[in-house]
């Protein structure tokens, strides 16, 4: 794996400084995106996102919940994401390891802090009892981007989430019943974009020979010009003067990603 | 036969009918093997790593290769969300998963190396260690792991006292009478039983019928599962 990445870095930067890629795509051009819906019935939304070769399944659950003392009115979020050894011959059995556990906290901070989900109408009883949703991420192959097909696939699974009917003597979920859609903001969707820094250059939706050779990545969860979360990884640094360009990329490329989306929204 | 009862199943089926299965083989790109298998609402995929190194290198055999099945459901493939990672139930079915593959497999060409694969439910309406061990069966004979032949599995129920093929959750849950008796049986194209298990309650003579129904049963998912490799073979593995 260190010796092929080492071997592309060289050829990876030499094409992106004549601003060419791999597969032939621009620095701020996606993979074509595909979605299919309802892909696990047991679940209360569920859905699968391929972004070319890279694919991920995500299922959200519900379940009744004490809430947490700060927020006796509210739903709680967990998010929750695995990169499974089935994907990829890099990820190895066992419990998460930091980059499964970085991956799924971005994806939570995006949608909780957009308000993406409306926690209060998930209050049953306040102080006692209230609605928990769990995202549940798999990746099932990983051709790079899992960080932004996991953001894309986790929206579009809350989009399709039923809540389950509520057994008020049993104070239990009904599973299998349903009566109405997860409590969503409307007109508002919090897309999680990953910008990565190879070289100089700045770029998108990186295949994984890509992000292999990455220096630096920023995921920025937005909606229009308005960000809700942000997170730097790995060890690069990006100059400030380079952020407008860079946030002007994100937000045209999360533009892009809601009209390609759009009828699963 | 069982048949001439008046037995009705949930869902309709006759007593030696499967669900509607669905096989594709080459559904993960990154794995040297790859294949999905449904029992009806029941998916299971497989990929296979390898033969590659094994680590930790104590787990080598210098011998033959090693067989290394990981069973796991998918949280959300159930009504109550399972915790991800491993608990005693997946960990038992992964070994059940080694043998009732191992028979088949000739490991004795990769010495010091693993064969991983990797099984995941991501729909479960009952039999899912049934679909993932024929996933599974798929996954390495398309990874090219040299195979003396394939092995087919299924789960045969006694639901109360009548005997039928490919049990799904309601019968499973079977409440009325003796209840259900489940007996996962895998086998080789030949009739050898790689795999078996049974819990509830059954006595020696019914237990042959069940033999005879997992026989016939497994043929027929032998033939499917010899298909789905053969179509992916001309395709080259393309959709």
């Amino acid at each position: 794996m260190l010796e092929t990445s080492k071997l592309n870095e060289g050829k990876i930067k030499r094409y992106l400084s004549e601003g060419r890629r791999f597969d032939g795509r621009d620095l701020n051009e996606f993979r074509e995106i595909k979605i299919e819906t309802g892909v696990s019935k047991h679940a209360e939304g569920s859905v699968r996102v391929k972004l070319g070769k890279t694919e991920v399944l995500v299922g959200v659950k519900m379940d009744v919940a004490t809430p947490f003392p700060d927020t006796p009115n509210q739903g709680n979020l967990m998010t929750n994401a695995e990169l499974t050894p089935l994907s990829s011959a890099d990820f190895e059995s066992g419990p998460p390891k930091t980059p499964a556990i970085e991956l799924g906290r971005i994806i939570d901070r995006g949608i909780r802090e957009s308000k993406f989900i409306d926690f209060e109408k998930l209050c049953i009883k306040e102080g006692e009892k209230v609605w928990s949703v769990f995202i549940d991420i798999y990746s099932i192959n990983d051709d790079g981007n899992l960080l932004d097909a996991a953001g894309i696939a986790a929206l579009i699974a809350l989009k399709n989430t039923m809540v389950p009917k509520y057994d008020e003597e049993k104070e239990k979920a009904i599973y299998g019943e349903h009566d109405r859609k997860l409590p969503l903001a409307e007109n508002m969707i919090p897309i999680s974009l990953t910008v990565h820094k190879i070289g100089d250059n700045l770029l998108i939706d990186p295949l994984k020979e890509e992000e292999d050779v990455s220096e630096m990545r920023l995921t920025t969860s937005g909606f229009k010009d308005t960000i809700f979360a942000m997170q730097k990884g790995e060890s690069g640094t990006i100059e400030s003067e380079r952020m407008p360009e860079l946030l002007e990329l994100a937000e045209k490329a999360r533009e892009k990603v809601i009209l390609r989306i759009k009828e699963y929204l | 036969m069982t048949k001439e009862s008046n037995f009705k199943r949930p869902d309709g089926r006759n007593v030696d009918e499967m669900r509607p299965i669905k096989v594709k083989v080459g559904v993960i790109p990154n794995a040297d093997g790859s294949a999905m298998f449904a029992f009806g609402d029941t998916v299971a995929i497989a990929a296979v790593y390898g033969p590659r190194k094994m680590h930790p290198q104590h787990a080598q055999d210098p011998e033959k290769g090693v067989l290394r099945c990981e069973y796991n459901m998918l949280s959300f493939s159930v009504d109550e969300r399972i915790r991800p990672g491993t608990n005693r139930r997946s960990t038992e079915i992964s070994k059940i998963t080694e043998w009732a593959l191992q028979p088949v497999l000739m490991l004795e060409k990769y010495p010091n190396a693993v064969i991983d694969v990797f099984i995941n439910i991501i729909q479960a309406n009952a039999s899912t260690r049934c679909a993932g061990i024929n996933a599974a069966a798929l996954a390495l004979a398309h990874a090219g792991i040299p195979m003396k032949n394939l092995v087919s599995s299924v789960s045969i129920g006694k639901l109360d006292k009548q005997l039928v093929v490919d049990v799904n959750k309601l019968e499973e849950d079977w409440e009325e009478g003796e209840g259900p008796t489940d007996i996962p049986v895998t086998m080789t194209p030949d009739g050898r039983i790689t795999h078996m298990q049974l819990d509830g309650k059954i006595s020696n003579e019914q237990l042959r019928e069940v033999l005879r129904l997992a026989k016939e049963a497994t043929k027929k998912i032998h033939e499917i599962q010899k298909e789905a490799l053969k179509k992916s073979v001309e395709t080259g593995g393309k959709e």
